[in-house]
């Protein structure tokens, strides 16, 4: 009894930390731009995908990794580069309609530059199942959990330890007068694409030896990624963390006991409460501004 | 001049907010601008700032054509504002809003210039960990002129410092301004508390819709009798 929630909790930790990662992605582009950036379930995609291919024609997976998420970072500035700069000045939804275009964009060159197949990594550190109180946890969940919070650490000493993180900080919180202290916010658009870019790819780094990946492997996971973002409180990095964590069991529970069709239902079925009850997320703006 | 704007003229989409504005600021001058609500004066600053894109003239900063250069630029070049509204980084610390007011500054000692800022408004000191958020009008306003220092400026754009402060506030922040003009700093200060400004001012302009319709020594424009009808209530 107990040893099957255990099972179903590991396997909604896992999936959530996926989650997570996506939903900060979506929280520091918004946090820069107020733009939600539909193509984040692509970037998890590439990561995937660049990685299995590599480590199919032999390269060493840490390496593969590593280049794997160079190329998607690059996708990523390219993304802001050619699509979402030209159209500073634009209102907010125009480019967000512009990113859902990346998005498709970016599947279709999936499928020619790989195929429509599905492809496979390896996991980490072999296959052999740890027991925990009589529920069984798979090393490479290990590695997704393990991972994902090794990047969310080092995420938040960026933005709270350093100056350019901090100045990013700064620029979600008042534009103006981080223009006005000589930050270049052309920059710091960039850089939160390629860090929305990373987090991707890691995400589907680590997540493609448990799930596989292909061309559209990146749609639902996108939106569950952004799921996580809204039931947080979009722009919260705190809360898309929490929001992913939540989204993912909620999701793991809800096909075990339920059943497995409603999996996907899940996560939307919270982005509707989320907009019905409390539309600024569970950690939404609480406004420390004193006018 | 270490500021010199030449016919500047500005839109808000098809609202002309400038036309033809000639204003200069010398080394270590204090300028005041003064004119009604609407009249423009944070639309200048903005401007010179170059949050605001001119239209046609331009602004020449110690030589340099600054028309275009894009804002954080001019602010490595030496142009520093106090905004109008302070503009708080409300949820960092004091001291992280004071640090990022030194962005642009790299290797000199930003250390030093921090306690300089706190031995200036000691308020700030004890308050350095908090949020900008939490504090009161006038902290935040001593907070935004010392976040502006922290660049080291060349010329310091004040925009309404004394706006929505108590009175004893008001006259604390001009105090500074003129500790800060004493020091060299050249300061070139938005106002529409009129009196206050001409009065510490070398010299003074008036802007009237958009354009200026008057210059002259501070003193002399605070004895004029139109400026003292329409905007000193005499």
């Amino acid at each position: 009894m107990f040893a099957e929630f255990l099972q179903y909790v590991f396997a909604g930790l896992t999936s959530g930390a996926i989650y997570a990662l996506a939903g900060l992605g979506f929280a520091i582009i918004y946090n820069a731009s107020h733009v939600i950036n539909f193509a984040q379930g692509e970037f998890i995609m590439i990561g995937g995908m660049s990685t299995a291919t590599m480590v199919a024609a032999g390269i060493p997976l840490p390496v593969a990794a590593a280049a794997a998420v160079l190329v998607t970072m690059l996708v990523g500035v390219a993304l802001e580069k050619f699509a979402v700069e030209p159209a500073k000045g634009a209102d907010v939804t125009a480019i967000v309609i512009i990113t859902i275009g990346a998005s498709i964009f970016l599947r279709g060159a999936a499928q020619v530059v790989w195929d429509k197949e599905f492809h496979a990594l390896p996991a980490f550190s072999g296959e052999t199942p740890i027991a925990v109180l009589g529920a069984t946890l798979m090393p490479q969940s290990v590695w997704v959990v393990g991972v994902s919070m090794a990047v969310i650490a080092l995420l938040w000493w960026f933005f709270n330890r350093t100056l350019f993180g901090k100045a990013m900080l700064a620029t979600s919180f008042n534009r103006l007068a981080a223009q006005l202290v000589g930050i270049g916010v052309k920059k710091v658009l960039m850089v939160s694409f390629a860090l929305s870019a990373m987090l991707g790819a890691v995400g589907g780094i680590v997540v493609t030896p448990i799930t596989f990946t292909n061309y559209e492997a990146g749609i639902m996971l996108g939106l569950k990624g952004f799921s996580a973002a809204v039931l947080g409180g979009l722009g919260n990095g705190l809360g898309a963390i929490v929001g992913g964590l939540v989204v993912g069991i909620a999701e793991a529970l809800a096909s075990g006991y339920l059943s497995s069709a409603y999996k996907d239902a899940i996560a939307f079925v919270i982005i509707l409460l989320v907009l019905f009850f409390m539309p600024s997320g569970l950690f939404g703006k609480k406004g420390t501004d004193r006018v | 001049m270490l500021l010199e704007i030449q016919g500047l003229a500005s839109h808000y989409g098809r609202i002309q907010a400038l036309d033809g504005i000639e204003v200069r600021v010398g080394e270590g001058e204090l300028v005041a601008l003064v004119g009604a609500n609407g009249a423009g004066k944070t639309t200048l600053l903005r401007c010179v700032s170059g949050v605001q894109p001119a239209t046609a003239g331009a602004i020449r900063f110690d030589g340099h054509d600054i028309t275009r250069m894009p804002a954080d630029r001019r602010v490595a070049l030496g142009i520093a504002q106090v905004p109008e509204g302070r503009q708080m980084f409300g949820p960092l610390s004091v001291e992280d809003n004071l640090r990022l007011g030194a962005y642009r500054r790299h290797g000199d000692d930003v250390e030093a210039d921090l306690a300089r800022m706190y031995g200036m408004f000691p308020i700030l000191r004890q308050k350095k960990d908090l949020p900008a958020g939490t504090l009161s009008g006038g902290q935040q306003q001593m907070l935004a002129i010392a976040r502006a220092l922290m660049s080291r400026p060349r010329l310091l754009l004040l925009d309404e410092p004394s706006m929505g402060l108590a009175p004893l506030l008001v006259a604390e922040i001009f105090k500074a301004v003129q500790a800060l003009k004493d020091e060299g700093t050249t300061i070139f200060l938005v106002e529409q508390n009129a009196y206050a400004a001409l009065a510490i001012a070398d010299r003074g302009y008036v802007l009237e819709t958009g354009s200026v319709v008057m210059s002259d020594q501070g003193a002399a424009l605070l004895a004029d009798e139109r400026v003292k009808e329409a905007y000193l209530g005499l």
